[in-house]
């Protein structure tokens, strides 16, 4: 077969360009090392007018933004979704979990919450506390110094509040709560539960003269045109490629394997161009995985050699495994003294500014770990779907169902803005038994073998979904708001999102000491071969109630700063 | 002169041109359905097919593709849409204040979402239908040709979920779901945004609830919280911290 290969050879081939291959673009680059970066969907730009749905109206979609073509609606910027034609994943033994893959420069980054937490001490030794899972083999310490430089360099909004498994770091100013967070507050506080301002990577101040502060358009999930959002092409990418020009970019090319050397060491990958559907071939002395957790499982999995030959870094059999997504379960209710309301430009930042980190650290519980509570609602845009019902909650007054005429329009009004909604975000116990793998007899449309997966909640995480719901009530009690829908119970798994679907992938190379036992060191660097790393979740031990993305980042420069140094001293 | 038939077709196809939908105001009033703008009753509105509006909303190349093949297709006949049109004017009339469904364009919008989910032909086609039947068997008419009067008598049976009958079930699913896509189709429409009072989607400075709001509801912002709070006045200053983390120019 004939293989274009590229005559170049890079110091470091990165594949993909979310967080932590953003990151790990900008370091290696600006160290000195010349660059390739590899991404399986196109361009993006979110200050390109033809891409930007920022600031668009609700009828400037012909669907008033439904999802029929981008599964959270016509403005998100994902382009990609649960399903991609042509790229199927299957599933074994009846077991679930949904697969979201965001195909573009920046990937998940480019729509992601902005909900930026810093894992805390105990969150790395976990198993020291509940003896369940494993311990990672570093800890806050060892990680903070990263943690503090990625919020100077990307911008967090937050508050300092001395809680010690929520670290404070170097915080932008948050905004001021809007009217339901306020009731929020207030019930809370009731209740005996904490609430703080949030924590989201969004430019309420200035951060430097490259990008833009926040205009509060609520819209950070379409990726924003000033840059006032963290996504990974607009704060990473682009200005390391304008100020070092040691950047190529190679859109469009889905890298299927790792190539190997007699030696068992990497020597670059080879990529189908997704444009004239050719094998291409890029060789560098140091190859960084960044594709997400199952991406880059795919990849290592799918790159067998004589000296490989279950895998790239899979001697241990353990790539895929311990594949983790965090749980989640939601619930919304009506607030009375929120009917009928007077409207007001309510948008503020892309997601809530007030929110409840995990404060039952030292409580018995019937499920370990714990989970944190994202706070929704407001005047929000109107998109496809609003109106449906719009006097289903007129039962809860005594007032008439059904009808039609300008009523209606009272109904509508009535209780807009008037419903909330807290959802839980929480940690789950990584299992063996929870993987992905190599189907046997499936191939995408690149001949690429596809990922088939294998997912069990256990009692853990299904306790902890029971938990959250009991809270939400009480929360809700004490705003005297009406809960709406039934207690989940235990044949709907107490309410708990199915897993996949709160879009957290970690675990499938996780990292360790004993290579027996893990699949990547403390550096992400493989145990196998050691000029490869893994720079997405893939290597997380476990992954806190916190969203992963700030951690990805941390790790991804500490990885980035250990491979300089390693090619300094000829290591690598 | 065009006929309403011809209209809603060329309207569908795209083969009309913007403004040029009535000849005259005078022939638009004739036209039961086609609403005249409250404003100016001589001058009707000018509503363009959608094959032939300037979409630009950051659509990929695969998508554009995709929308401009649903452009060109067409699922409901003239006598569907009619029925749509009415049902419109009934479920969502003006009001003193706002312009109606029609006005804001929802037939369109419904000829185009069954077009984008097609999940939804079989039940609003079937839909359409039973309201036909049983407007003959009660009335001796489809429902588009009975009188207005009659047709509340039909809609009153089918409305409101405790006056459903084992004989009228099915059309009070068609009414639940025709009235939830005219309702979307408004409030997402710049007239029906406008109604609902939404003020967002635009460049501005969040600095808190409005002092009234606050007032009426009797809830204020904590002394220690707002101190943490971004000062709007400094936002344009590059930030700059201590090396313990504490904000110097908030």
């Amino acid at each position: 077969m004939f293989i274009h290969t590229n005559p170049v050879t890079y110091d470091a081939v990165i594949v993909g360009s979310g967080a932590g291959g953003g990151m790990a673009s900008k370091v290696l680059s600006e160290s000195g090392l010349k660059v390739a970066v590899i991404e399986a969907g196109p361009y993006f730009d979110p200050a390109n007018d033809a891409q930007r749905t920022q600031l668009r109206n609700p009828w400037d979609s012909p669907r008033r933004g439904a999802g029929s073509t981008r599964v959270f609606g016509d403005y998100d910027a994902a382009y990609g979704g649960w399903e991609i034609d042509g790229e199927p994943y299957t599933r074994k033994n009846g077991t679930r979990f949904d697969w979201f893959r965001s195909r573009m420069l920046g990937g998940r980054t480019n729509h992601w919450g902005r909900i930026s937490l810093r894992f805390g001490p105990l969150d790395f030794k976990r198993k020291d506390i509940d003896g369940l899972g494993d311990n990672w083999p570093i800890g806050y310490e060892d990680v903070r110094p990263y943690y503090d430089r990625v919020d100077k360099l990307l911008g967090v909004f937050g508050s300092k509040e001395g809680i010690h498994n929520e670290p404070d770091g170097f915080f932008l100013p948050p905004p001021k709560p809007r009217l339901h967070e306020l009731y929020y507050i207030k019930g809370a506080r009731k209740a005996n539960i904490p609430v703080i301002p949030s924590r989201l990577s969004v430019l309420t101040k200035r951060l430097n003269n490259d990008r833009g502060v926040c205009f509060y358009c609520s819209q950070c999930n379409r990726s924003c045109s000033v840059y006032a959002d963290f996504s990974s092409g607009s704060c990473l990418i682009f200005p390391a490629q304008q100020s070092t020009g040691r950047i190529d970019l190679y859109t469009d090319a889905m890298v299927r394997e790792v190539l190997t050397n007699g030696s068992g060491e990497a020597k670059g990958v080879i990529y189908i161009n997704k444009e004239d559907r050719q094998e291409y071939q890029i060789n560098a002395k140091v190859v960084v995985l960044a594709a997400s957790a199952c991406s880059s499982a795919r990849i290592l999995l799918n790159s067998k050699s004589g000296e490989h030959p279950q895998g790239l870094g899979n001697s241990s059999g353990l790539i895929g495994h311990y594949l983790h997504d965090s749980t989640g379960s939601s619930r919304a209710a009506l607030v009375p003294e929120l009917l009928n309301r007077k409207t007001y430009n309510e948008d503020g930042v892309g997601g809530m500014h007030v929110y409840t980190p995990w404060w039952l650290n030292d409580a018995k519980l019937d499920f370990p770990r714990g989970y944190h509570l994202e706070i929704w609602g407001g005047l929000g845009t109107p998109s496809y779907g609003f109106g449906f019902n719009p006097d289903s909650l007129n039962e809860h007054f005594g007032l008439e169902i059904g009808g039609y005429g300008n009523k209606l329009r009272e109904d509508v009004k009535r209780f807009y803005g008037a419903v909330m909604g807290i959802s839980g975000r929480g940690e789950s116990i990584p299992q063996y038994d929870n993987y992905c793998e190599i189907d046997p007899d499936t191939v995408d449309e690149f001949g690429i073998p596809v990922l088939r997966f294998h997912y069990n909640w256990t009692d853990n995480e299904r306790n902890q979904a029971k938990h959250m719901h009991k809270t939400f009530e009480e929360i809700f009690d004490a705003m005297g708001a009406i809960t709406l829908g039934d207690t989940p119970s235990a044949k709907s798994e107490y309410g708990l999102a199915a897993p996949g679907q709160i879009i957290h992938e970690v675990g499938t190379t996780r990292m360790g000491n004993d290579p027996t036992t893990s699949v990547t060191n403390s550096f992400q660097q493989l145990h196998d071969a050691k000029n490869v790393f893994v720079v997405d979740a893939g290597p997380f031990v476990s992954q806190a109630d916190k969203n992963p993305t700030w951690t990805i980042m941390a790790l991804s420069w500490r990885t980035s700063d250990f491979i300089i140094d390693q090619l300094k001293k000829q290591n690598l | 002169m065009m006929n309403r038939r011809e209209s809603i077709k060329r309207l569908i196809l795209g083969t009309l041109s913007a403004g040029l939908f009535f000849p005259s105001a005078a022939e638009a009033k004739k036209h039961r359905g086609f609403s005249i703008s409250p404003t100016d009753p001589d001058k009707p509105i000018a509503r363009v097919p959608y094959v032939e509006r300037k979409w630009d909303y950051g659509r990929t190349p695969e998508e554009k593709k995709r929308d401009e093949l649903l452009f060109t297709q067409r699922f409901f006949d003239d006598h569907e849409l009619s029925t749509i049109e009415v049902l419109c004017d009934h479920i969502l009339p003006a009001s003193d204040t706002a312009e109606s469904a029609v006005d804001a364009g929802v037939t369109e919008f419904i000829a185009f979402i069954v077009l984008d989910m097609p999940s939804l032909q079989t039940r609003l086609r079937g839909g359409i239908m039973w309201l036909d039947g049983f407007s003959k068997k009660r009335h001796g008419d489809m429902f588009a040709r009975i009188s207005p009067s009659k047709q509340i008598i039909v809609l009153d049976e089918i409305a409101y979920p405790d006056k459903i009958t084992p004989a009228t079930e099915q059309g009070g699913r068609f009414f639940r779901e025709i009235r939830n896509l005219i309702l979307t189709g408004y409030y997402t429409s710049e007239i029906g945004v406008k109604d609902l009072g939404f003020q967002g989607n635009t460049a501005n400075i969040w600095d808190g609830v409005p002092p009234e709001v606050l007032a009426e509801h009797g809830v204020d912002y904590e002394p220690e919280w707002l101190a943490k709070c971004v000062n709007q006045n400094r936002r344009a200053e590059i930030a700059e911290w201590d090396s313990e983390g504490n904000l110097l120019n908030n």
